[in-house]
């Protein structure tokens, strides 16, 4: 019996290492998991309505998304790199010494990041500041840098409840940890003032200062989250005084679960997104190997079925899932349709 | 001195027989404590999973308008692929508004409101219905279309009025609707086959992923574990049993089997990226390459059992073989093998049984992802074409934030449970049929 199956697995194997070499057929895609949800259904459509198949995609957090995109050029690489945040030069310099050189741009929209709590506990209405004061690993306290002495919310505001500081924020690995540190620890640091004394420890260096700015405490007041959204919402779950990082689609669709907390005073939606009064949202991008066009049938389709006003516009499907839809749509469509890469250095 | 009788206890046998009953109630307490860990999973997964089986449907009657599908009107089918699915929102909405009308149900929602009750997938069966039957536009037909999630959940109790308060995908006037249309037997739950032989779906439309295409990847994966991993396995164990001489390289060998073994799923994941996709150039995503790193993790596996096995034929019949003038190999080949045959079966299986619920390596390989594939058509595109894995595809469902993904992946653990328990059931019947004792 062996002797006959293993002649019939050699030939298998045979069998199937002639056929390796066929060509792929669909688009694949990996990068964030804030673009995912988009994408998938993205995907979904654009394997509808067309007769490529479906594309892949696969998450894993932006910069994991980009490294792989920037691995070379070729069917064993991904076409499509999902962002939520731009690429960075040292990014794009990777991508260069591996051939990858023409890569094209595509913003989709924006997409709010909001703080949520459990839906029976306190509700909050946050600042920056409140953020920075509560998560920072070093806080002015009497004109000088001392080591976080906060562990209760009233104790950062006296407007706020007597609750345990808990946060749980993305990891470093997600771009939304990027937004998180820039648009509210780095603001909160500034709205403060102690910027300058951060400035002045560091020798007037302001790179330096903003580093140490969003320089979190690791005492476990605040707890970094690798995984998806479902998994901070596990943790808030078992833990009711936890305050979690979510994108706005999350939140909306667990608004049984969840009350969200305003910030600067505005309530996040993707109207006040939309019109930048609510201030900490970001653009969500992918990156296309100009390459890969003409080589994989439907990527350029794709690319441009995802910016189409009936699927990126302000009444398609993103924007009903929870993606705030960009006012410049027409200009990236012209990016794609004129495959317009992007130049060094941005 | 008190005599020792057999019918009286001594106090030291009264105390070692106490021990013993101390010790068999030890014993119990475990395997209690296991049936109770046991029976609360199986409550859990069947109690939160049963409810994927079921799916609300929305029974409409649509026309097929031709002036939205054929504009030209000549039946061209490139034309009418050209309208896309956004171009048949506006038939369900129309569909709807008469099928409210008609049931002389009030409601002061506007027709956009109600096809919101459909699940998104409506349109795309529709264009695939009408995309497949040219000739009926024009008409009126009736179809079974999908309930959004949340009003699948409504009817299935996850929904309630007090939950939706905030949310902005259903509000109370589409519940008060949804109550009409139940009432009316428009909106009923029905068995949902498509949960177990459909692909998955996106985050928009929880309601109309199924398991089947993860299903059928799972499976070619297994083909290429049993294509390969049995013959290697096999032939590896036999050469070591009953040929190799006995060194210290076969002992190194042997120490490296056992040591595999205990290798952590992923080590493997991470192998197969660099050697199969990185190096080898196998497609992403492609069952073959999870199929064949699965069979580096079940092959250790596999030759231990059937080490064990080929070791418990007794060593006579080996010699009663070579003593009747056979070969070396005939005596392995026509009386060994034969006889541990089941015992390699058994191990066989179970080892699958292992690699059919492993996600961990598949992580690194690109098959955890969204991926809607069609079912594939021919052999090569099953094990080429981009799929998932049955656990791969729970993970996935449940990392995503509608809810009603979460009970999907509970539902899709019951399929893999039934699996696993099939597979396992099988293993140890073969067992107790051709297994022989001496």
């Amino acid at each position: 019996m062996s002797l006959k199956t293993l002649t019939t697995s050699t030939l298998a194997i045979a069998a199937l290492s002639a056929t390796a070499a066929m060509a792929r057929d669909q688009v694949q895609v990996a990068g964030s998991s804030t673009v995912l949800p988009y994408a998938s259904i993205v995907a979904e459509a654009f394997g509808e309505n067309f007769d490529y198949p479906t594309p892949v995609v696969e998450s894993g957090g932006s910069s994991a998304g980009l490294k792989r995109f920037c691995e070379g050029v070729g069917e064993n690489t991904i076409d499509v790199a999902n962002a939520s945040r731009q690429i960075k030069p040292s990014e794009m310099a990777v991508c260069a010494e591996n051939g990858v050189t023409d890569i094209i741009e595509v913003r989709v929209g924006y997409d709010g990041i909001v703080f949520a709590s459990d839906i029976n506990g306190n509700g909050f209405a946050f600042t920056p500041t409140d953020w920075y004061k509560a998560l920072s690993a070093q806080v002015a306290v009497n004109g000088k840098l001392v080591d976080n002495p906060y562990t209760m919310w009233n104790e950062v505001n006296a407007d706020f409840p007597a609750q345990p500081i808990q946060a749980f924020i993305p990891g470093t690995k997600h771009g939304t940890r990027e937004v998180f540190e820039d648009k509210v620890i780095l603001a909160g640091c500034e709205e403060t003032g102690d910027f300058d004394l951060y400035k002045a420890a560091n020798g007037d260096d302001k790179k330096a200062a903003e580093k140490a700015c969003i320089g979190l405490r690791t005492d476990g007041k605040t707890v970094d989250i690798d995984g998806d959204y479902t998994e901070t919402l596990a943790r808030i779950e078992s833990n009711k005084d936890g305050i979690g990082v979510f994108g706005l689609a999350f939140y909306e669709n667990n608004t049984d679960k969840l009350q969200v907390a305003t910030m600067g005073g505005v309530e996040p939606s993707t109207e006040s997104i939309a019109s930048g009064e609510y201030p900490v949202s970001r653009p969500l991008f992918f990156y296309i190997k100009k390459a890969h066009i003409g080589v994989i049938p439907g990527l350029k389709e794709y690319a441009e079925f995802f910016v189409a006003d009936e699927v990126a516009g302000p009444d398609g499907p993103l924007a009903e899932y929870g993606l705030v839809s960009d006012p410049e749509l027409e200009a990236t469509q012209t990016i794609v349709a004129d495959e317009t890469v992007i130049t060094g250095g941005s | 001195m008190t005599k020792s009788s057999l019918l009286v206890q001594d106090a030291r046998t009264a105390k070692r027989n106490r021990a013993e009953t101390r010790f068999k109630a030890y014993g119990m307490a475990a395997i209690a404590v296991g049936l109770l860990m046991l029976v609360i999973l199986l409550v859990t997964i069947i109690g939160r999973g049963t409810g994927a089986f079921q799916q609300t449907f929305v029974t409409l009657p649509v026309t097929l308008t031709e002036g939205k599908l054929d504009k030209k009107g000549n039946r061209d089918l490139a034309d009418i692929k050209k309208v896309s699915t956004f171009g048949y929102a506006p038939l369900l909405k129309d569909a709807f508004e008469a099928k409210v009308a008609e049931a002389g149900i009030e409601t002061a929602l506007k027709s956009k409101a109600m096809a919101g009750l459909l699940s998104k997938d409506a349109a795309a069966e529709l264009r695939n219905y009408v995309l497949a039957n040219v000739d009926q536009i024009g008409d009126t037909v009736e179809f079974e279309f999908l309930a959004s999630g949340r009003v699948d959940g409504y009817l299935k109790g996850r929904v309630t009025r007090e939950s939706i308060a905030n949310d902005k995908n259903i509000n109370a006037a589409q519940l008060d609707l949804v109550d009409a249309l139940v009432a009316d037997g428009s909106i009923a739950k029905k068995f949902n086959l498509a949960f177990i032989t459909g692909a998955d779906a996106s985050d928009a439309r929880p309601e109309a992923a199924g398991m089947g295409v993860s299903m059928i990847g799972s499976l070619f994966m297994m083909l290429v574990v049993l294509a390969l991993a049995l013959p290697i396995g096999v032939a590896a164990s036999i050469y070591l049993e009953e040929f190799a001489p006995k060194n210290w390289i076969t002992d190194i060998i042997e120490v490296n089997i056992s040591n595999l073994a205990a290798v952590p799923s992923i080590v493997f994941g991470i192998l197969g990226l660099a050697v199969f996709i990185n190096y080898m150039h196998l497609p992403n995503s492609a069952p073959l390459v999870g199929g064949l790193v699965l069979t580096l993790m079940t092959l250790p596996t596999i030759i231990i059992s059937t080490r064990a096995s080929l070791k418990s034929v007794p060593p006579s019949i080996r010699d009663a073989a070579l003593g009747v003038g056979a070969s070396k190999m005939q005596s392995v080949f026509h009386h060994v093998l034969p006889l541990a045959a089941p015992g390699i079966l058994t191990g066989t299986i179970i080892g699958l049984a292992q690699a059919l619920g492993e996600t961990a390596p598949l992580l690194l390989i690109g098959m955890v992802g969204f991926i809607a594939s069609n079912a594939p058509e021919t052999l090569a595109d099953g094990l080429m074409a981009p799929n998932s894995a049955m656990p791969a595809q729970i993970y996935e469902w449940a990392k995503r934030a509608d809810p009603a993904f979460y009970e999907r992946a509970w539902g899709g653990i019951i399929i893999l449970l039934v699996f696993l328990i099939t597979m396992n059931a099988i293993a140890v019947l073969l067992r107790r049929r051709f297994e022989r004792r001496w």
